[in-house]
Formats: C-alpha cells, sequence, structure tokens
C-alpha cells in the first residue's frame, strides 16, 4: 500500500513538473495568438522569434556576457583554489565562508548590494551600468561555484605528485602545468559549465545591474512576460526545452556507455 | 608558500565585490540620504510588518508541500535500480534548466480565468474559478519552482539509506509506519535540513512569482525591496533596511536548520 502510495504522488509530481511545459510546447505551434484556443498548426511563432531584434541581440549579449564571465571567473577561480587549499585551516575556513555567502544569499541580495556598489562607481567615476557592470556581477556570482568544484580535486591529489615531478627535474612551473593543472582538470572544467549555466540563466542579479541600454534574454523575456500574450515565448522555451534535452540524453548516453565499457574491462581483466 | 599568493586576486575581488557590497546594505540601512546615521529606516519597516509576514507564511507553507510531496518521490527514486535512478533523477531536473520566467509564464497560461484549467473544467459546466491571482497561485509557483530543491538533497542522503536496515526493522516487527518514522526519517535528517533551507531561501525572497501569479494585491518582501531600488518608490536606505531584514531571517532559518543536522556537511 505504501508502493502504491508514494507511485502516485511520484506521477503526479512529475505531471505536475510537465504539464506546464507540454502546453508551452503545444501552443508554440498554434495558429492564433490564443493561450486557450488551438485553432491549427503553424510556425509562425518560431519565424516571428527568429525575426525578433529584441530577443536576438538580447541572445547575443547573453552568450557574451555567459562566456567572458565564466572564462574570468575560471580564471580567478582556479588560481584561488590552488591557493586556498595551500592556507593554514582557519585562514582557508574564514575565505571558504565568504566564498559561500554569494550561493546562499538570496539572489536578490546580491543583486541590489552589488547595485549600490556599482551606484557608488558611477558616483566617483565615470562607470556606467552595461555590459561591464554584468560582467562584474557575473564573475562574482560564478567563481564560488569553480572553487566549490576544483577545492576536493586538489584535495583527492596525491601530493606526493608535484614533489616526484620536482625531484625528476621539472621546476615549479613545469610541475605546476605539467602536474597539478591536468590533475584538477575535470574540476576545472565542470566549474566552467556550471558557470556559463548560471550565468545564461541568472535573471535576479542581471535585472537589478543591467542598466538601462543592455538587456540579457532573461531579461528580454521578462518584459515581454508583461504585456502578457507573447506567443514567441512559447517558441523559445521549446527551442530552449528541446536543445537541453538532447544535451542531457546525448550526455547520459556517453555515460551509460562509458559505464558499460568500464565494467566489461573489468570483467575481462579478471578473466 | 608561493601558491598562496595565486589566491590574492580572488580575496581583492571578493573584498570589492562581496564584502563591501554587504557591508555598503548594512551603512544605507542606517542613513539617511544625507548620510547622518538613524534607525528610520529599520523602524519604517513597521509599515511592511504584513508583507512581510506574508512572505514568511507563504514560503513556509510551501517549504512544508514540497516536504511532504518530496519524501515520497526521492524515496521512490533512491530504492530503483542504478540506471533508472539516474533517469528519473533527470526527469525531475530536467524543468530546472528551464528559465524559472519561463515556468511561471507557463502557469499563467493554466491559470487564466479563460486560461486551459477553467476552459476543461467548462467542458463539465463547472467554473469558471478565480485560480489566479491569489495567493493559492503565489505558493503554487513557488512549489513548481522550487521542489527539485527540495528532492536532491532528500534523494543524495536516502541513496545512502540501506536497504537491509529497513529489512531488519521488517524482520523484528516493525510497522510500515514505523520504519518512516523510525528509520527512514531520522536517517535523512540532513538531507531534509538542506531541503528546507534551498526551499525557503528563493521562496522568501522570490519577487517575481508574486508578481506573476498574485497579479499585485500578493506583494512579499523581495517585491518591495524591488521597487525601493527600481521601481517608482525609489529609496535605496528603506530597501537596504529590507534587505538586511530579509538577511537576517534567512541567517536564523539556515543556523536554525544546520544545527538540526550538521553531523556532515552536504554540498
Amino acid at each position: 500500500m505504501n508502493k502504491i502510495l508514494s507511485r502516485t504522488i511520484t506521477s503526479i509530481v512529475i505531471a505536475f513538473l510537465y504539464i506546464p511545459i507540454l502546453v508551452l510546447i503545444v501552443f508554440s505551434f498554434n495558429a492564433s495568438k490564443s493561450r486557450a484556443n488551438f485553432t491549427g498548426f503553424s510556425l509562425r511563432w518560431y519565424e516571428k522569434l527568429f525575426h525578433n531584434d529584441a530577443i536576438m541581440t538580447a541572445l547575443l549579449n547573453t552568450i557574451i556576457i555567459a562566456i567572458i564571465s565564466s572564462l574570468l571567473a575560471t580564471v580567478i577561480g582556479t588560481a584561488a583554489a590552488i591557493g586556498i587549499n595551500k592556507m593554514k585551516p582557519i585562514t582557508k575556513a574564514t575565505i571558504m565562508n565568504v566564498t559561500y555567502i554569494p550561493i546562499i544569499n538570496p539572489e536578490i541580495i546580491t543583486g541590489v548590494s552589488l547595485m549600490l556598489l556599482f551606484r557608488a562607481f558611477t558616483v566617483y567615476s565615470n562607470f556606467e551600468f552595461g555590459f561591464v557592470s554584468l560582467i562584474l556581477a557575473h564573475i562574482t556570482f560564478n567563481i564560488p561555484y569553480i572553487i566549490y568544484s576544483i577545492i576536493p580535486k586538489l584535495r583527492q591529489m596525491n601530493p606526493n605528485l608535484v614533489e616526484a615531478a620536482e625531484d625528476l627535474g621539472c621546476n615549479a612551473r613545469q610541475a605546476f602545468f605539467k602536474i597539478t593543472i591536468p590533475e584538477i582538470m575535470p574540476g576545472v572544467l565542470s566549474g566552467f559549465l556550471m558557470a556559463i549555466t548560471y550565468s545564461i540563466d541568472d535573471f535576479i542579479v542581471s535585472y537589478f545591474n543591467s542598466g538601462t541600454t543592455v538587456e540579457t534574454l532573461p531579461i528580454t523575456i521578462y518584459s515581454m512576460t508583461r504585456k502578457k500574450v507573447s506567443p514567441e515565448i512559447n517558441a523559445l522555451s521549446t527551442i530552449i526545452f528541446i536543445v537541453i534535452l538532447a544535451i542531457l540524453i546525448i550526455r547520459n548516453i556517453l555515460s551509460n556507455y562509458k559505464l558499460r565499457k568500464e565494467k566489461q574491462e573489468y570483467l575481462t581483466s579478471r578473466s | 608558500m608561493k601558491s598562496k599568493i595565486l589566491s590574492i586576486p580572488y580575496i581583492i575581488w571578493m573584498i570589492i565585490f562581496t564584502v563591501i557590497p554587504l557591508g555598503l546594505v548594512i551603512f544605507f540601512a542606517f542613513t539617511t540620504q544625507s548620510g547622518e546615521f538613524t534607525f528610520s529606516n529599520i523602524v519604517a519597516m513597521n509599515d511592511y510588518l504584513d508583507v512581510l509576514f506574508r512572505s514568511i507564511e507563504f514560503s513556509v507553507i510551501a517549504t512544508i508541500i514540497c516536504l511532504i510531496l518530496g519524501l515520497p518521490v526521492s524515496y521512490l527514486i533512491s530504492r530503483l535500480a542504478r540506471g533508472k535512478q539516474g533517469t528519473m533523477l533527470m526527469i525531475v531536473i530536467l524543468p530546472m534548466w528551464i528559465n524559472f520566467l519561463l515556468r511561471t509564464y507557463a502557469w499563467m497560461t493554466l491559470l487564466e480565468e479563460n486560461g486551459l484549467i477553467n476552459r476543461f473544467l467548462g467542458l463539465f459546466n463547472v467554473g469558471p474559478f478565480n485560480l489566479i491571482n491569489n495567493s493559492g497561485a503565489v505558493i503554487l509557483g513557488m512549489i513548481y519552482n522550487y521542489i527539485p530543491f527540495m528532492i536532491l538533497p532528500l534523494y543524495s542522503v536516502m541513496t545512502k539509506i540501506d536497504e537491509s536496515v529497513v529489512e531488519a526493522a521488517q524482520d523484528l516487527g516493525c510497522s510500515g509506519f514505523h520504519i518512516i518514522t523510525r528509520i527512514i526519517l531520522p536517517l535523512s535528517k540532513q538531507g531534509i535540513s538542506t531541503g528546507i533551507i534551498t526551499v525557503f531561501v528563493p521562496s522568501v525572497s522570490t519577487f517575481i512569482i508574486s508578481r506573476m501569479l498574485g497579479g499585485g494585491t500578493n506583494d512579499l518582501i523581495g517585491d518591495i525591496i524591488e521597487s525601493q531600488f527600481l521601481g517608482n518608490s525609489y529609496n535605496p536606505h528603506l530597501g537596504s533596511a529590507m534587505a538586511l531584514v530579509l538577511m537576517v531571517i534567512v541567517i536564523l532559518i539556515m543556523s536554525l536548520f544546520n544545527q538540526f543536522g550538521s553531523e556532515e556537511a552536504v554540498i
């Protein structure tokens, strides 16, 4: 009975999660503007979406900001993680706690606090809200994810490896690039991907720090939802959903394939 | 020794872009526009107590419902075969990858006066009901957006519960109800407290969900903060005071629930 109950609840929750998305997808193919009447199949909203300059510019802005901020965050964060890892426990704990702030703080507080800072910048210099403020803000909330994904890799790393390399004639720089960097690379990469995702998805922090001239995609989406009826949003959601679904399915297949291969190798090595 | 230097750029960054901004929030909260020290911004919060309590009330309800729904879902997933667990988790996470504005917009489509749900009910000559622009719709939006944040931490602790512990309890005559209260819940404590924090914090500070689904009559503390910084009633001093209060609430909740299961921190 217990099992039936938990199965029912699980099915309801999954239906609850997907019904709104399915509705968006179905209505993205609607011939009319209505959000309640399906009057016929058409690709009209997709066409309109690709001819919508505001959306396309915002998409480009989002991608530029995400790539620049994630790259810079990765460089700063990787260096930071390596340095932090070598610190005394107390200093390390203090820095890690402050690093944790942007992750746990409500986004609205990160947003308004940075806004206050940038506004102070505008008073004392000719700093303006726009690309630069957005990139600075995105780097700020991205670095912690990078640090937190690299620190475990550094901890798992065998400390003797660097010493061995140095004994065998590597100088500190060579040991760093030939040993440390390759060892932590998986952490660096997953941190970078996380940063890109958070950056593309961010609305709240960007909303407070974009000023009036630059819009990212989530900000454009927000202004479209305020107009109540914008069927292009449905088309956009459908595209995003399908792209993400494809990425996740490919990743899943690859990891299953890897798992199976590893298992096979393991079995053949034992026989 | 030398590699410590590598973290200096970050430490400077952290001070400028994390520590100083938070300091500015505190500074603005306790100053007037001419820069004099004052408590008036904090005192002015009195006028917004109803909004503050509404935010807390809505997010507590949303968190409790997420917990009630999340527990059986996570447990079910954690008892599946390894491969299936991955697939089910992917199904739960997938909606999170779509921007929350789009997800919330989807609910507007469903709940509107002549939206799909009312049209569907209309087929049976029921309704139309007033489904949007009320407190229920806002809470629904919170649950919809944040329930994966409950399921994930619950799953990650539940998947570590050894099935033989449950079987042993059954063998020793434990009833289904007692297995839940005496075995599963105590062993999931850490996941429950993480889940509560990760659902409560974004819920209590949201300002978009309430605006899109609450129809302007269910403003939350996030909406008021936003209007002090970007909206019509521009007053960053009052806004900072509100942000400070919100931060205190979040810290209280976190220390309360982190204590509750802090044997091993899971991130």
